[in-house]
């Protein structure tokens, strides 16, 4: 299961964050951590991006990267 | 610290924590604030005059870490690692962060940690924090990161004595303890040091931890391949032991920083559900997301045209007024013209719209202040990715609809180069403010009068798609051509929402109407007068008599005369009038430039007009102005609009009219396309550093005018 499968008001729990090294570090920054709670909170219009929060941070991040962020 | 220097405070933060807010309250300054990520894109310096005595303070552009990955935050990294020419790092480094969101800031903080300088933490936003029931306790979290920890809240400048406290003192702490990473990564690090000695331990670090990074890049540039491979084998170490990179760094760095937080942080049970949680399913919502989206583009646009009339007037009548005063005042000659033609006639002409400018800018401020922004930016990324861009390239582009210079300043946010240049390229495709003198004056002279009540509006409306329809076409081309990658990536942080703040927006609005006086004041002033030049001389016809007076004496024959030999001697005053100009050095290149402009509908006087504004597009319409009314009898000089409309092909009293509603639209879509703005090339220059692509912008932009307005014309004037 990763994030990008998750629809608006679902939450699942951070496994590990995988991908392209520069991005997962971004995400990682930007407070993804792995074991955190993530809610998905909304899809864009045309069906991308999504918006999600984890702990303080509200994001916004393609499916194609949320593909990468692994859930438990 | 060198004794005799003022000592040096860095603002350092993740985007949005509220660094510039903190640096004008300190410096007594107000440098742009907004409630998006990346408002500042370069280094602002200011004094802060403590109770301690001055410091210099720096406002950094916002980062998320020092692993930078776009420009503004490469800005804010050199700084704070020396590598800024002319300025030395700064003796503490002030670590804004969001009390709100305070895991996610300290992640740069401890960063800041291995910087070896005092760093001290100011606990911004602590009132948002505070609504949403989470509780701080500094004392404690000082005590658990070891760091001088100052609770504040920036808009309302509290806390900033304390501050000051904390900042003096941290200047004789000893540097502070670094995130303990685990064993096998420091040994990794050890084994680098012997081979890159002197080195700093957190370049090392940093060249472990950012793969294809800056610092990675700048030292196998050095180094040599080799090094490259060392790390690489170093990282493949690494993730056999467990260690995995990026991910080591997080873990690390988060796990510090939870155990921290755990014993100094309450946080309510469950998470109060805040406006934004409400707003945000309602504004980034499928359906009502989109309405909301289109109803706020039209209420920007519909606003500039009818809330600005009534101010539009006023502004008008005065100009009007201050004409015929000069003109009643002094006595014919070209003195006279210059002042009432020349002067308050072309610049009056441009600062009537001065209204639509300021509402147009209060508008962008406004959503930029209310977190709006950031929410558009999430709507159109699919868009955006069509054309080989992200949703990051929306806020540049939405912001040259006010002008292209800060639109333009706005794109380094963008990580990717190639993406950021295209984003450059495409930004002054968007209609600017510069556009609207033009758009509505031949919008209401031309397309207005006998036609349905729609058709004003949807020029108008029309002249600002092709704008948006063009931009992304001419990115999705570059991305194919020139500019050739993959789309990149998009994410982004989505602030709180807020209220806008009134004084931060007004202040905007007066910046920016100084900022269009001034330019109307000097270019616009300086184009009018060497174009009325160019109109007057020479002044005398062959043999010798003056142009001038010839007309004024036929003029004057005209008063004495009635009937039909006053029209006749009126219709010469007119003819001499036109010969005049035809001659005058404006005229006689614009004449040589006539069968170029000429299957665009347009005579010598409007390509004249179209080649003078290359300072700035709304230099356009003074010199209308001067090129159809100059030397007209002064009783009959007209408003702008009835004076083209009565202007004919060679000044033939009664011949065929220059200007036909295809006419006006050819000009009109010129200008929508054209780069005619000095300032905008300037800055894109400043922004490329290099030549090229200012040049490239201008040619291709004048190109694309030109066929634009070729095609419009030669369509226009079978069907209208
Ligand atoms: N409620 C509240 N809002 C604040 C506080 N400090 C700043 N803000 C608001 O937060 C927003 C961001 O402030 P900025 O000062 O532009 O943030 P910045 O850190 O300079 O952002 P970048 O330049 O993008 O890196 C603005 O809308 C401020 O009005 C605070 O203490 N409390
Ligand atoms: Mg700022």
């Amino acid at each position: 299961m990763t994030l990008a499968e998750l629809t608006p008001g679902r939450r699942g729990r951070i496994a590990s964050v995988t991908g392209e090294p520069a991005l997962v570090q971004r995400l990682y920054e930007l407070g993804l951590c792995d074991g955190d709670e993530v809610e998905v909170l909304a899809v864009a219009p045309l069906g991308d991006p999504i918006e999600v929060r984890c702990g303080g941070s509200r994001l916004s991040l393609r499916k194609s990267d949320a593909h990468g962020v692994i859930l438990e | 610290m060198t004794p005799g220097r003022p000592l040096t405070v860095a603002l350092v933060g993740n985007p949005n924590a509220g660094k510039t807010t903190l640096f004008n309250a300190l410096a007594g300054l107000r440098q742009r604030v907004g409630n998006y990520p990346g408002v500042t894109v370069d280094i602002h310096k200011g004094t802060w005059k403590s109770r301690h005595g001055s410091y210099d303070i720096f406002d950094l552009p916002g980062t998320y870490s020092l692993a930078a990955r776009s420009p503004d935050e490469a800005v804010a990294v050199d700084l704070l690692l020396g590598r800024t020419p002319g300025e030395t790092p700064p003796d503490v480094i002030l670590a804004v962060v969001d009390a709100s969101n305070l895991e996610r800031h300290l992640y740069l903080a401890t960063q800041l940690c291995e910087l070896g300088k005092p760093v001290v933490i100011a606990l911004n936003m602590i009132d948002v924090a505070e609504k949403q029931g989470i509780r701080i306790d500094t004392a404690r979290l000082a005590q658990e990161l070891g760091l001088r920890v100052v609770p504040i809240q920036a808009n309302k400048a509290r806390g900033l004595d304390a501050l000051a406290d904390a900042v003096q003192a941290a200047v004789a702490d000893a540097p502070p303890q670094p995130v303990e990473f685990p064993a096998a990564f420091q040994d990794e690090v050890k084994s680098l040091a012997g081979q890159l000695p002197g080195v700093e331990p957190f370049l090392l670090r940093r060249l472990i931890l950012d793969v294809g990074g800056q610092t990675e890049t700048s030292f196998v540039q050095k180094h040599g391949e080799s090094l490259g491979s060392t790390v690489t084998a170093a990282r493949e170490r690494l993730l056999a032991a467990r260690c995995p990179i990026p991910a080591v760094e997080a873990r690390a760095r988060f796990g510090h920083i939870r155990s921290a937080t755990a014993l100094a942080v309450t946080r309510p049970e469950r998470a109060p559900l805040t406006a934004t949680d409400r707003l945000d399913r309602i504004l980034t919502h499928r359906v009502w997301g989109t309405l909301v989206f289109l109803l706020v583009m039209a209420a920007v646009f519909q606003s500039i045209f009818t809330a600005a009339s009534p101010a539009m007037d006023a502004i008008k009548a005065g100009k009007d007024w201050v004409a015929d005063q000069v003109r009643s005042a002094m006595p014919p000659g070209p003195f006279t013209s210059l002042l009432a033609d020349g002067i308050v006639e072309g610049v009056g002409s441009v600062v009537v719209f001065l209204p639509q400018i300021l509402i147009l800018f209060g508008f962008l401020a406004v959503l930029e202040d209310c977190g709006y922004m950031a929410r558009a930016a999430f709507l159109m990324d699919k868009l955006m990715s069509r054309a080989g861009l992200s949703g990051k390239s929306f806020i540049p582009m939405l912001s040259s609809v006010a002008c292209a210079v800060p639109g333009v300043m706005a794109t380094r946010v963008i990580e990717q180069p190639r993406d950021r240049l295209a984003t450059i390229l495409v930004a002054p495709l968007m209609s600017c403010s510069a556009r609207l003198p033009v758009y509505t004056l031949l919008t209401a002279a031309f397309l207005t009068e006998g036609r349905a009540w729609w058709v004003p509006g949807l020029t108008l409306f029309s002249m600002y798609l092709i704008g948006i329809v063009l931009a992304p076409i001419v990115a999705w081309s570059l991305k194919k051509t020139l500019l050739r990658g993959p789309t990149p990536a998009f994410v982004m942080e989505m602030p709180q929402y807020q209220w806008p703040h009134p004084k931060s927006i007004i202040l905007r609005m007066y910046d920016r109407a100084r900022a269009f006086l001034v330019r109307a004041g000097t270019m616009i002033l300086a184009a009018m007068v060497l174009v009325w030049a160019l109109l007057y001389f020479p002044a005398h016809d062959a043999n010798g008599n003056s142009f001038d007076v010839q007309i004024h004496e036929l003029r004057e024959k005209a008063e004495a005369a009635t009937g039909d030999r006053k029209e006749e001697l009126e219709k010469e005053a007119a003819q001499l009038n036109g010969v005049w100009r035809r001659q005058s050095v404006l005229g006689r290149l614009g004449r040589a430039v006539e069968p170029v402009v000429a299957p665009l509908g347009w005579d010598w006087k409007i390509g004249m007009a179209a080649i003078a504004s290359f300072p700035a597009r709304e230099v356009v319409v003074g010199v209308l102005g001067q090129v159809y009314n100059l030397g007209k009898n002064d009783d009959l000089a007209e408003p702008l609009g009835n004076a083209l409309k009565s202007a004919t092909w060679n000044d033939e009293p009664g011949g065929t009219p220059v200007f036909t509603a295809a006419t006006a639209l050819s000009l009109m879509v010129f200008f929508a396309l054209c780069c005619q703005c000095v300032s905008t090339l300037a800055v894109i220059r400043r922004e490329t550093r290099s030549w090229r692509w200012p040049i490239f912008t201008f040619t291709y932009m004048t190109a694309l005018a030109y066929v634009g307005a070729l095609i419009t014309y030669q369509v226009g004037r079978r069907f209208l």
